[in-house]
């Protein structure tokens, strides 16, 4: 069993959670993923390590609320303890050597772009973050990305908070304008991620996805998380989960990931049910 | 020794008492019910106590197989458990699934006229008979001896391995990396086959010897071996082969393609057969397994009993040839799960929809296959499959399960340099089970690439034995 240290929500549907694993937290690295239960029946579901604290032996990770088990997740609170919780898995995200890099996050995926462009600042890298979100509400990490970045972008969809569009606006217009850069480093949906490579694959800058597919074990042994990269088939969860985005194949990804779509929304109502009957 | 019973001269086994097949093909309990007493002493009495013992030869871990039938002859239980677990620590196991028809039973003298001697349900009745009436204080925790060894991997290999160091009295931890111990005999091998609790039994009897069970340690990434040796004296890995093989044929991404492994541990290590689960699984009408092996015999029945209504395995070569247990594929049958044996897939084609938000779209719709003659033998000796030019045929299917072998986890290897692996990932290790790294030994899957039970039990227990030296005569 491993203790949740400290819960904090970061919207209505975003939640960050501290969870007591010394061991994960002493060799996690950016870029790398656990995979956790809630209870003794629960599913396993990779989540994206969000940081470690080494000295307080504890796993950040940062959720959003889509599921049965990100719920049920969700209902835990300090104190509380969670089943499961393994890793790290996933090779780490290459940021040595960088020297201007892009960090692209969609949405929940800030939360593990975030870290990386962190780390990228830390080791002297000019860091440009561009962050995109449905609507003002569902914002998360600004100042933390602005502590790491020597240039910064906030998009909504509805621009009801920073300027108005995608992520792909500001990126276009620095790459029209001529501004290149070592190495984009995007994290978000998948279709998000599909146009970022798109817009940087004219200028042949590399760019770098972290693909977050349907796994079980996490350690190679299902084959579930397979994609294609560059025509070969890939497992996420030990060749990557980071993959040069212009080899993806984003539409087979797409079809993939939603393999258990009716059957996830069922579960969760189902739970969402569970819980306001507790309620009453 | 001439044997004191009177030999029953029955040419065939005791029939073994199985539930229905169209009852048992719609749910997960166990299919085999087991020998009643009386059943196991006949069929124990069909034994000719033969002076050579061609039994003892034919089975890897060297079961004192005529004595211990003798006592069943008697009805001596208990002593015939003991006979049998001076040779094999997981009795209960490898009397279930072992391919005794290739081992002992393969040697059997009665077989050369009629059938050999059922000696896997006799295994299987002595270990059910002792797990039902020993009582759990019977177990003698043995004196430590201050020396610490860690095991990696909680399948077969790594059970056996820890379970006989801890009898010498050693300190012994088991690190596992998924939430549950057991391995291949949780995650794999389904309950209708092999019960679960069965299993845990197995795990329980180890901890009420001393041994640690850390689940949740995926080695190679939270801990390395060099971190291990650091803390133990020796350590043992036996993690297996868990990195299953596709076909590299197109359409093996769609929705609907799954790894025999993904099917099997959705099923079985994450309960997706009971109505409550939270683990989703597909539910298809028309399900084609790939491969001919008892991996394959699992997923097919599997996929019947979750509601399938046609079930194929499709194999490249003859029924003689299935390398599944010979029972796996007479029962598979009984519950009419339907062979297309010399057959190959060439391509898995898509349901026919280009809108990426139709549900259907990326779907498997069918299997297109090649059909296969046998030529000549090929290097393992068996015949060869060869394509019939021109012989293509398309199946409606909605479901494709890859069932092709497993390659050992490279985790351990990515992250242990000084591991000698060989070209596939498997782990160089002598007869001993010694690595390229003094104090670390190997053994099961792991070394061999996807093999039995018994043969990963048999390395564990090598294994331990050489462990055992290595740390007495440091």
């Amino acid at each position: 069993m491993y203790r949740i240290a400290k819960k904090r929500i970061l919207n209505p549907t975003v939640t960050e959670m501290e969870i007591e694993a010394p061991l994960v937290a002493r060799k996690a690295q950016p870029g790398q993923f656990i995979i956790l239960r809630v209870d003794a029946d629960g599913e396993r579901i990779p989540l994206t390590i969000a940081g470690q604290d080494v000295d307080a032996g504890t796993v950040k990770i940062i959720f959003q609320v889509v599921g049965a088990t990100t719920e049920k997740l969700n209902h835990k609170n300090e104190g509380d303890f969670i089943q499961d919780f393994v890793g790290p898995l996933g090779t780490p995200t290459h940021v040595e050597g960088l020297k201007k890099v892009c960090v692209v996050g969609g949405g929940v995926g800030c939360a593990i772009a975030m870290p990386i462009a962190q780390k990228l600042h830390e080791l002297g890298c000019e860091v440009t973050s561009i962050v995109g979100f449905r609507n003002k509400d569902l914002v998360i990490l600004e100042d933390e990305f602005k502590a790491c970045s020597s240039r910064f972008f906030m998009m909504t969809d509805d621009g009801s908070y920073g300027e108005q569009g995608n992520v792909c606006v500001p990126l276009n217009k620095m790459l029209e304008a001529g501004e290149t850069f070592d190495q984009v480093i995007t994290i978000g949906p998948l279709i998000m991620m599909k146009f970022v490579c798109l817009a940087t694959k004219p200028y042949d800058i590399k760019t770098i996805v972290s693909m977050n597919p349907i796994m079980v074990d996490g350690t190679g042994m299902c084959g579930g998380c397979r994609l294609t990269v560059g025509g070969e088939t890939k497992f996420a969860c030990v060749d990557g989960p980071d993959f040069d985005g212009h080899l993806v194949d984003f539409d087979e990804a797409m079809s993939r990931s939603r393999a258990y779509a009716a059957f996830e929304r069922h579960q969760h109502e189902e739970t969402c049910n569970l819980f306001k009957k507790e309620v009453q | 020794m001439p044997p004191k019973y009177k030999i029953n001269l029955d040419l065939v086994k005791c029939p073994m008492p199985a539930q229905d097949p169209n009852v048992r093909n719609k749910n997960f309990q166990e299919v085999a019910l087991g020998y009643t007493a009386e059943m196991a002493v006949e069929e124990a009495k069909r034994c000719l106590q033969c002076p050579k013992k061609p039994c003892v030869d034919g089975c890897p871990v060297n079961i004192h197989i005529p004595e211990f039938i003798a006592e069943v002859a008697e009805g001596n239980f208990e002593a015939a458990y003991q006979i049998i677990n001076q040779s094999s620590s997981l009795p209960a196991v490898c009397g279930r699934v072992c391919p005794q028809e290739s081992q002992c039973e393969g040697k059997c003298n009665r077989g050369i006229k009629g059938e050999p001697v059922a000696i896997g349900r006799l295994e299987r009745f002595v270990a059910d008979y002792h797990n039902e009436h020993a009582s759990a204080d019977s177990v003698k925790r043995p004196t430590p001896n201050g020396h610490k060894v860690a095991v990696v991997g909680s399948g077969p290999a790594g059970l056996t391995c820890a379970g006989d160091l801890a009898k010498l009295g050693y300190d012994v931890t088991i690190y596992e990396a998924l939430h549950l111990a057991g391995g291949v005999l949780v995650y794999g091998i389904p309950e209708f086959r092999l019960p679960k609790a069965i299993v845990q039994k197995e795990v329980d009897g180890l901890k009420a010897l001393g041994v640690k069970v850390e689940t949740n340690m995926v080695i190679g990434r939270v801990l390395t071996i060099e971190e291990l040796k650091e803390q133990y004296e020796a350590i043992f890995i036996g993690s297996g082969a868990g990195l299953p093989r596709f076909m590299n044929i197109p359409g093996e991404n769609l929705r609907g393609v799954y790894s025999a492994n993904e099917f099997l541990t959705r099923s079985n290590l994450m309960k997706a057969y009971l109505p409550d689960s939270t683990t989703p699984i597909q539910q298809v009408k028309n399900v084609a397994i790939v491969g001919g092996g008892n991996v394959a015999m699992d997923a097919a029945r599997t996929a019947k009993r979750l509601g399938a209504e046609n079930v194929y395995i499709v194999y490249r070569r003859g029924m003689e040839e299935l390398p599944a247990r010979k029972e796996e594929v007479e029962h598979a049958e009984e519950e009419g799960i339907i062979f297309k044996t010399l057959c190959n897939p060439v391509s898995i084609g898509a349901a026919d929809v280009t809108d990426p938000r139709d549900p259907a779209y990326g779907t498997v719709a069918s299997l297109t296959c090649i059909r296969m003659e046998l030529g000549e033998p090929d290097a393992s000796g068996r015949r060869r499959p060869v394509e019939v030019p021109g012989s293509e045929f398309t199946m409606d299917m909605d479901c494709v399960i890859m069932s092709l072998g497993t390659s050992p986890n490279p985790l351990i290897k990515q992250t242990t340099p000084d591991l000698v692996t060989k070209r596939r990932g498997e782990i160089e290790a002598d007869e001993d089970g010694l690595t390229s790294i003094e104090g670390v030994y190997a053994g099961g899957d792991a070394v061999t690439g996807a093999a039995t039970v018994i043969l990963a039990m048999g390395a564990g227990k090598k294994a331990a034995a050489a462990i055992d030296k290595y740390i007495q005569e440091k």
